[in-house]
């Protein structure tokens, strides 16, 4: 049986890759111990990407890969490549905020606003997959994300109010 | 912004590949699934492995297969928010499924798998720290120093088995295959660990967990109890997974009580066993395996909160354990 | 929900006509660049040529430095500069009685984290690999761990400027005659509390990025509440003419006072970009930010109080010993809070307080939301509840009848403006049902009330100067936009939505036509930074004098062009008309055209500077405020009596702001005070390991400091009670701190009515719960908590009779020696407190 042939990267050398990210591909070489927090921020200057211990102890570096929430922090970026990955810059749509971002500002829910990409990106999988969550539904999908300014009551509200708004949304649309 | 050192990369395609090439590498070659135990150990200077063999890229890790009727195998790289997910393993082996979906955060569930979890490094109050923080002491044994913190007069580490689904590995008597260029070998979960902070797992260095089988389901129920700060992110401080075996007649024919966070290994709780193994599951015998287990825990000073509390808890845990396992 | 304001007559702003903007709840200014990421904080930015920089930090806690060697790193490839603490020998300190910080240790370090030396270099991997190649040689010397072991060493003294060997600051006062008043009490209660030390943990890791001009002019970015200070210390550490230093206040990604200090990254920066000529950036570790620290001071408290049977006080004699960390930081303000305002909520005839602040070798204390008042607050409350189960009242109904009134002086002379804290206590009795719930809920369950007071700014600046506390600038364009300037910083607390508003107010046109531009010392004008809860009200007044002034401005010309008398006209709707027509009149871009037409280009300024305090004693510069805040809370618990695990699942807040700005940012205010409070009654600690294990940190990071998730954050039900301040802008209050404090006394005591055990110490842990339960099964108290307090000298009490007695806010010895003739001026008499103790260095 042959095997597709296993990928080797040198410490020392750059290596090239591509990312997808936002639907926007971007080639680039970069050290091949980069993770992919390092990578979207320093070498896609993608820097909407927060982070807050580096360790996997926070949330704040939440994105979405294949629309699954992963901490790029601990996410080697080279195992990444060619894979679909969300930030929050591609959420807002031709200049119009996302029904999240939307609900986001109304509510209040971004106070210092720097938790605020984590909590959006790891909401809209939650949507994605439950488009109307209970609360508790909410509490647990957000409970990898720490937020120090909020208390979290505005985040939760304005994932309910977005789910609602999505939701009429929907039912307007279908024919 | 807490960094990587640098490392060579491979990733492999297959487990042969995998095996081979951590063979090449030797002592100073790692293998990482997930990331979310190995990258932050790395970044901390805890493991500074010269090569690091990813398997992301290896499809045969991430299978799922068998039934309840003759086990289940799962694949080492299966993520642990699929595992906690998998309708037949929530549904048959709820414990696991239970285990798996109480690690950590929502997203380390994506990302980390069943293999990296039930290889957890061990974990401690002294080591869990920056090369910084950890040269402030002086180091300890497990890395780069010569004491134990925990213990300063001991001449073993006593760092611990933090791992939400090895308690419920050893209390299930699963097994896994371990895979290396020497071939593969199928043994008890409870074999692949060691009560040493250090060396916590017995198997090669150079051997890769492969698969992770469930026994076939029976007149047996388990469960899964864990004890933290928050419901979210911290590892355990008390883990209690139990398995119990059941007579026709309502008889407890066998049981596993198994403790994790408070050895070094998942400790195996054999006065527990003793205690229920010919009576009902009833409040007197409960009591008296809770008992049993509160004398055989000895926590230390490696994880959150007091020592005298998390042992008052082993009593308390294990009695809630015991109690869902009685409808 | 907000009630309707009971104003009492017109607050600072208000026109008579209603207000338009003020009151209503809309998102803050700048939500929309928050929930896109395109708001850029310290660490997204980036200069061309950028170098990155690293900070060596000591791995011992007390040291001298024999040596430091920097030549491996120097010659390690990439790196393009080395600083070491001789590079930057000045010091500074946030308190002109406490320069006691180096950029860089010069000579000692105090800590495991104090910084010893910087590197820049082309990246930051290469920057920390050049830091493990500094030679540092460290001649230990004693470190101390605790108070008990400051209390203890006299010698080696952390600094020779303390008190007394390692006690940094002594303050001992009395206002009234406390032993006497106390004889006639009915019932006198002692108790001692702990109030563990807790940091702030902003989710955003401080950064700064500093940039050298050729000209030799410098600007530094950073994540900083304070940028005034930080210009100041900048100039000073740096020797730079201030007026060729710019500081940019980056938006905070939280901070709740640990960005308040001058931080030694900041000067390392600049003194980096100086030498090297290029731009130099840092982003500290998160570890680095437990280092950089200025959180809640552990606390150690005693406190005496006498009542009468039903409940009121007649005499209360507090006592706190505040571990204050390596250095002075905010210490001699903290150690003063932790006395200030025990009398601001009820009325206390006769009060002692004596505080002592002791140096150890840990990070620096500081200024942490509440700022040394939530430890006395958890005292005092905790000791209420004790005193109204004495006493065989409704711990409830007991505070509401020993209430301070408004407009009345306290008896260590704070001046009480507006006070709802009765109507805060009505709000959430009722709200709660508590008369159903107190004493009435099964075993395991239980409800906890607790009030508090919190300041809306302080009296006084913290360096002596007879300058506003807050400036704003305005500039009217003939578009009709207006651009708001002001020095103030917003760190998520929504001060640039509040400058908006104000300006908008005043002048009918709505938040969206202004351009807020704040935190940039060489555009704005000071404002003195976010802290002690005095940007709404300092900088908010502020607005309103510069946007009435540029009103009147307008109003000349175009009353003149509408022939309509000035007083006639209303500025409301992007319109300026006639009252009694309102179809006549012109756009406010037509108006400001009018303006510019016959008086050319319209700028305003307006500044605040806060009222006098009646106090004249030495201290009286801590506690004085325009307006207080109040408050009142009860929290719902269940406690799970085989492990003692504390479970909260609502808590019910009143908080009295005098006029919500905007409702919806200030219940956010509140919530995310009640989840800060809910982490330091539950679980947040910032605690060492001991002597022999070189006093380092515990576990400083993410996963170890417990941080509450949305799993265990409880239901808030907030209620804004509008007493509206005279002080206040359109009467408002402040509301970002004082809502924390009383949740912790709110928890603690909820968990005596749910089990009937006493936890005097924050936080409640289950093993603090646990012991309590046990020792109560066995017949003993069931409480948890210190055992003692120590047996400490403090220096006899300065006596200063109170109101009530006819003094005259000077100490009793001192009123003999009062000027002839109103002599001093105000600022003399002012300046006696901890301000101006040190004068200002003197620059070259």
């Amino acid at each position: 049986m042959t095997q597709p042939v296993q990928i080797e990267a040198p410490p020392r050398q750059k290596v090239q890759a591509a990312f997808v990210v936002n639907g926007e591909r971007h080639e680039i070489a970069f050290a091949p111990h980069k993770t992919l927090l390092e990578v979207l921020r320093e070498d896609l200057a993608l820097t909407g990407t927060k982070h807050g211990c580096e360790l996997g102890e926070c949330g704040t570096c939440l994105v979405l890969v294949d629309g699954v929430p992963v901490l790029s922090c601990l996410a080697l970026a080279l195992s990444y490549a060619e894979r679909p990955i969300a930030t929050v810059e591609g959420m807002a749509r031709a200049g119009e905020l996302h029904p999240l971002q939307q609900a986001f500002a109304e509510l209040g829910a971004a106070q210092c606003g720097y938790c605020t990409p984590g909590f959006l990106l790891a909401a809209s999988a939650l949507l994605a997959e439950r488009p109307r969550p209970t609360r508790d539904e909410i509490r647990d999908a957000l409970s990898g994300s720490l937020c120090r300014c909020t208390g979290y009551h505005k985040i939760i509200e304005a994932i309910e109010l977005a789910a609602e708004r999505m939701a009429a949304a929907r039912e307007r649309e279908a024919p | 912004m807490l960094r990587l050192p640098r490392f060579r990369l491979i990733e492999p395609r297959s487990v042969y590949q995998a095996v081979v090439a951590r063979a090449e590498f030797g002592e100073d070659a790692a293998y990482v699934a997930g990331g979310t135990d190995l990258y932050p150990n790395m970044k901390r200077r805890q493991q500074t492995p010269a090569t690091v063999v990813a398997l992301p890229r290896i499809a045969e890790l991430e299978e799922i297969g068998g039934t309840p009727e003759v086990g289940m195998r799962i694949g080492a790289g299966v993520t642990l928010a699929r595992l906690a997910r998998h309708p037949l393993l929530s549904e048959y082996y709820p414990a696991v499924a239970r285990a798996a979906a109480l690690v950590s955060t929502p997203p380390l569930r994506n990302m980390g798998t069943i293999g990296g979890n039930l290889l957890l490094d061990t974990r401690c109050n002294y080591y869990d720290q920056t090369y910084e923080w950890r040269r402030a002491i002086d180091f300890c044994m497990k890395k780069d120093g010569d004491i134990c913190w925990v213990a300063p007069s001991s001449p073993r580490c006593w760092a611990v088995q933090s791992s939400d689904g090895a308690p419920v590995a050893v209390a299930l008597d699963a097994e896994v295959t371990l895979a290396s260029v020497k071939g593969a070998r199928r043994i008890r979960a409870a074999e692949l660990y060691r009560n040493d902070g250090i060396r916590h797992l017995a198997k090669e260095p150079g051997e890769l967990l492969v698969s992770y089988i469930l026994p076939p389901l029976g007149a047996w129920r388990a469960t899964y109890v864990k004890l933290r700060r928050r419901g979210s992110f911290d590892f355990p401080v008390l883990g209690v997974a139990a398995r119990v075996d059941f007579a026709p007649d309502g008889a407890v024919t066998g049981a596993r009580v198994v403790l994790g966070a408070v050895a070094s290994c998942p400790l195996e709780l054999p006065a527990a066993t003793q205690a229920l193994v010919g009576r009902r599951l009833d409040e007197e015998s409960v009591a008296a395996a809770a008992d049993a287990a509160y004398h055989a825990a000895k926590p230390m000073d490696n994880t959150d909160f007091t020592l005298s509390w998390r042992k008052e808890m082993v009593r308390v845990l294990v009695r809630r354990a015991l109690e869902q396992l009685w409808g | 929900m907000t009630d309707g304001g009971r104003g009492r007559g017109r607050e600072r702003g208000t026109t008579g006509g209603g207000l338009r903007v003020v009151g209503t709840s809309r998102p803050r200014v700048d939500a929309a660049a928050k929930v896109t990421g395109q708001l850029r904080f310290a660490d997204d930015l980036a200069l061309p040529r950028m170098l990155h920089a690293k900070l060596l930090r000591s791995p011992v806690p007390h040291a001298r430095i024999a040596r430091i060697d920097t030549a491996r790193a120097a010659a390690h490839p990439g790196v393009l500069a080395v600083l070491t603490g001789r590079d930057l020998p000045i010091p500074y300190g946030i308190l002109p009685v406490s320069r006691d910080e180096h950029a860089l240790c010069v000579d000692r370090v105090r800590f495991v984290g104090d910084a010893v030396a910087a590197v820049a270099a082309l990246d930051e991997e290469t920057a920390a690999e050049a830091c493990a190649l500094i030679d540092v040689e460290y001649e230990p010397l004693p470190a101390i761990a605790t108070i008990a072991e400051a209390l203890a060493t006299r010698e080696p003294r952390i600094h020779d400027h303390a008190d007394d060997g390692n006690v940094h600051k002594h303050v001992s006062l009395e206002f009234g005659d406390v032993d006497a008043a106390m004889a006639g009490a009915d019932l006198v209660r002692d108790d001692v509390f702990f109030y563990e030390g807790s940091t702030h943990l902003p989710m955003e890791q401080h950064a700064a990025l500093a940039d050298w001009s050729s000209e030799g002019r410098l600007t530094v970015w950073s994540s900083t509440q304070t940028p005034h200070y930080v210009h100041r210390a900048l100039a000073t550490v740096l020797e730079l003419p201030p007026a060729h230093v710019r500081v940019i206040a980056t938006p905070n990604g939280g901070a709740f006072g640990g960005k308040s200090d001058p931080f030694g990254h900041e000067m390392a920066v600049a003194a980096l970009a100086r030498r090297t000529g290029r731009p130099v950036k840092i982003c500290l570790t998160r570890e680095e930010v437990f280092y950089c620290h200025r959180g809640r001071h552990p606390t150690l408290m005693r406190i005496r109080t006498g009542v009468r049977r039903d409940g009121s006080i007649v005499a209360m004699d507090f006592t706190s010993l505040l571990d204050g960390g390596a250095y002075g930081s905010y210490g001699v303000a903290s150690t003063y809070y932790t006395g200030a305002l025990q009398t601001v909520t009820y009325r206390v005839p006769h009060y002692r307080f004596r505080g002592a602040r002791v140096f150890t070798n840990k990070p620096p204390c500081g200024p942490k939301r509440g700022h040394g008042t939530p430890q006395p607050r958890f005292a005092v409350e905790c000791q209420l509840d004790r005193i109204a189960e004495q006493l065989a009242l409704d711990p409830a109904e007991m505070r509401r009848r020993i209430l301070q009134p408004p407009e009345s002086v306290t008896a260590n002379w704070l001046r009480i403006g507006s006070m709802g804290l009765g109507r805060c206590i009505d709000a959430v009795v009722d709200a709660s049902g508590w008369r159903d719930k107190f004493r009435r809920l099964p075993y395991g369950r239980g409800v906890g009330l607790a009030c508090s007071s919190y300041i809306s700014g302080a009296g006084l600046p913290i360096y002596w100067n007879a300058m506003p506390h807050s400036g704003v600038q305005l500039k009217l364009d003939r578009s009709g936009g207006v651009t708001a300037f002001s020095g103030s910083t917003d760190i998520g607390q929504g001060s640039d939505s509040v400058l908006a508003y104000c300006v908008a107010e005043v002048l009918g046109i709505e938040p969206v036509d202004i351009r807020v531009v704040t935190g940039d010392t060489d555009l704005t004008p000071v404002d003195l930074g976010s802290y002690s809860s005095r940007v709404t009200l300092m900088m908010g007044n502020a607005a309103i004098d510069a946007a009435e002034r540029a009103r009147e401005l307008l109003a000349a010309p175009v009353a003149a062009t509408l022939a309509v008398p000035r007083e006639r006209l209303v500025f409301a709707g992007r319109r300026v008309f006639d009252a009694e027509r309102p179809e006549h009149g012109m756009s406010f871009a037509e108006a400001v055209q009018v303006g510019e037409s016959a008086l050319g280009t319209i700028g305003t300024v307006g500044s605040y500077t806060p009222p006098r305090s009646p106090g004249r004693y030495k201290g009286a510069g801590v506690g004085p405020s325009p307006a207080y805040s109040y408050s009142c809370a009860v929290a719902e618990v269940e406690v799970e009596p085989d492990s003692g695990i504390v479970r909260v699942p609502k808590v019910w807040i009143a908080h009295d702001i005098g006029r919500a700005i905007n409702p919806l940012l200030a219940i956010g205010q509140v919530e995310g005070s009640v989840y800060m409070g809910l982490g330091e009654a539950l679980m947040e600690e910032m605690t060492y390991r001991d002597r022999q294990r070189n006093v380092v940190h515990h576990h400083p990071s993410m996963l170890e400091y417990k941080s509450i998730t949305t799993l265990e954050m409880c239901d808030v039900e907030t209620m804004l009670i509008e007493e509206p301040d005279p002080e206040g802008p359109f009467g408002a209050k402040e509301v970002g701190q004082g809502p924390l404090l009383p949740i912790p006394p709110a928890v603690a005591n909820a968990v005596h009515d749910a089990v009937g055990v006493r936890i005097d110490q924050v936080p409640c842990s289950p093993h603090a719960v646990m012991r309590a339960l046990r020792d109560k099964a066995r017949g003993k108290e069931g409480r948890y908590g210190p055992v003692s307090f120590p047996d400490h000298d403090f220096p006899p009490p300065a006596r200063v009779p109170t109101p009530e007695q006819g003094g005259d806010g000077r100490e009793a010895d001192r009123r003999a020696h009062a000027e002839v003739g109103g002599g001093a001026p105000r600022e003399a008499r002012a300046g006696e407190t901890i301000a101006a103790r040190a004068p200002e260095p003197r620059r070259r």
